[in-house]
């Protein structure tokens, strides 16, 4: 069993698909909708946690590819500018999923991207605004 | 006992010994205070937070034919800034806004640039646009100009801060059940988060907690650059309870600091958007305590144990002035990342850093070491305890309309 996060960007000529329930119904994949932006008519976006067996997970990926969807792993997904940062903090006790933690003898702040859920929190918060949101 | 003079004797002989706030925490760990007092010529400190009485003012020179903005309107990058001064003197403070900026129409609002951006970008040395507009006169005509600006080209561009540095500051939370957006950050609801901003043990004001080394015209690493104190900073209060080591336990004494924005650096004034709340300007400020005496060893040695701060609630008993402090902890126990209040556990976190608080500590130490900083003797005392300097509320008064 294998848990991935990924980001989807969808043509807007899928938007309509029921590409998800194919997900679920032939490739016995989970999946856990951290966000979505699906619009008709225009490309939409749609981060997605998906859990199954290795060769479903490999088959369904390569199943949305050949459908022309495009994935991108989450990792990517918020990133920090590292020239921005100024190590204060404050971005600590608002991550829900401790993504962001001080090392207690830098005290600087470590990101943890792999645990990064991206719900954005940080990016508001943040008061150089060093978080960005990448697609 | 030694001088000042005879530190500055040492410093141009390269022979000081001067260390940071966390090597002398070592060194009294080690050798005790009265040896580390004989050693040590002076402790190096430094805080790094936003600070928003902050501001510049600038010279911006005389266009061709003349225009006298004092008494019209000037904008940076459609920042406004304050006028009411003599022909083209103009002030830009640090939390000043666009006019068209929505601020918490939109809640809570971005604040996504205002003058402490402007006043980064201009230490940067980017170009920044410049209009101004005025009533025009006999001897000034002209009535509009609009120009791109550059920091090297400007007569004067100086840092003045009227408050900064705070003696130690509140560890902010939310006892109401909504989220609350404030100066120290977003606070989730019930007790979700505590915000504190300090750099604790190496903010400067605490390590010299009776103001008496650091006085009103000391040399201090400001902004990167080098910077003074001008005088004590506006909301100064000496008055605070304070522990036996004469350490405030709450917001108390404050700086007002000066100096030449040209030669500071991007790095330490950074333009901060508080989401919800507004601009600020975080400072970068390192001040050298010389070591006159084991005294002054002793209290620059003081550890984040040793220094408390209250806990304020911030969705009713700071905005309404109501209530009083929720508990008191120290930055060692905030520093773990965790304190309990109520017998709640809570995640903190700093809106200073820490780290580049250290790296001040580390930088200005290297500037005495080379010889390029000599120590000022304070011209003036800031106002202590015995001087009954204080803070008072704004008490308000009717005003009585009178009868033609």
């Amino acid at each position: 069993m294998i848990s991935k996060r990924i980001v989807l960007h969808f043509p807007d000529r899928l938007v309509d698909q029921p590409i998800v329930y194919k997900l679920v119904k032939e490739f016995d994949l989970q999946f856990n909708i951290l966000k979505a932006f699906v619009t008709p008519q225009e490309e939409g976006l749609m981060v997605l946690e998906l859990t199954g067996k290795r060769e479903n997970f490999d088959q369904g990926v390569e199943y949305l590819q050949s459908c022309g969807v495009r994935i991108q792993s989450l990792s990517q997904d918020v990133v920090r500018n590292e020239k921005k940062c100024t190590n204060c903090g404050v971005c600590v006790p608002i991550c829900p999923t401790e993504a962001l933690v001080v090392d207690p003898q830098t005290r600087k702040v470590l990101f943890n991207n792999k645990k990064c859920i991206a719900c954005e929190l940080c990016v508001k918060i943040c008061p150089p605004r060093a978080m960005e949101v990448h697609f | 006992m030694k001088t000042i003079k005879e530190i500055n004797e040492k410093i141009r002989k390269g022979e000081v010994v001067v260390v940071t706030v966390e090597e002398v925490i070592d060194l009294v760990q080690k050798k005790g205070a009265k040896k580390a007092a004989q050693e040590v010529d002076v402790v190096t400190t430094g805080t790094f937070g936003p600070m928003c009485s902050s501001g510049a003012y600038f010279n911006i020179g005389h266009s061709k034919p003349r225009i006298k903005v004092g008494g019209g309107t000037c904008t940076f990058n459609d920042v406004p800034a304050y006028t009411g001064f003599a022909a083209v003197d103009v002030y830009l403070g640090a939390t000043a806004l666009p006019d068209d900026d929505p601020r918490n129409k939109i809640y809570p609002g971005e604040f996504k640039y205002g003058g402490a951006h402007v006043i980064q970008e201009l230490v940067a040395g980017k170009d920044v646009r410049l209009e101004a507009s005025a009533y025009g006169t006999d001897c000034y005509p002209r009535k509009k100009i609009e120009t791109l600006i550059n920091i090297k080209d400007l007569n004067e561009a100086v840092l003045f801060n009227m408050r900064n540095a705070y003696q130690n500051y509140n560890v902010a939370v939310n006892l109401s059940d909504k989220t609350i957006y404030t100066y120290m950050g977003m606070l989730k609801s019930n007790l979700g988060n505590a915000n504190y901003c300090s750099a604790g043990q190496l903010s400067p004001l605490l390590k010299d907690p009776e103001y008496r080394q650091i006085g009103i015209g000391t040399k201090i690493f400001l902004g990167g650059g080098i910077g003074y104190i001008a005088w004590q900073g506006t909301q100064h209060n000496p008055q605070v309870a304070r522990k036996e080591n004469g350490i405030p336990q709450a917001p108390s004494g404050t700086l007002a600091v000066i100096g030449d924005l040209k030669q500071m650096k991007p790095e330490w004034l950074v333009g901060t958007s508080m989401l919800g709340y507004g601009v600020t300007l975080i400072v970068g400020i390192g001040v050298p305590i010389p070591i006159l005496d084991e005294e002054t060893l002793s209290r620059a040695a003081a550890k984040d144990e040793d220094i408390y701060t209250q806990i304020v609630d911030y969705s009713q008993n700071y905005p309404q002035c109501v209530g009083s402090s929720l508990g008191e902890v120290n930055y060692a126990q905030l520093k773990t990342g965790k304190i309990v209040i109520k017998g709640k556990e809570i995640a903190t976190g700093n809106l200073s850093s820490y780290s580049r608080a250290r790296e001040i500590s580390e930088e200005l130490k290297l500037w005495i070491k080379k010889g390029d900083f000599l120590l000022t003797e304070p011209v003036a005392k800031l106002p202590g305890k015995e001087s009954g300097y204080t803070f008072k509320m704004l008490k308000e008064r009717p005003i009585i309309k009178k009868e033609e």
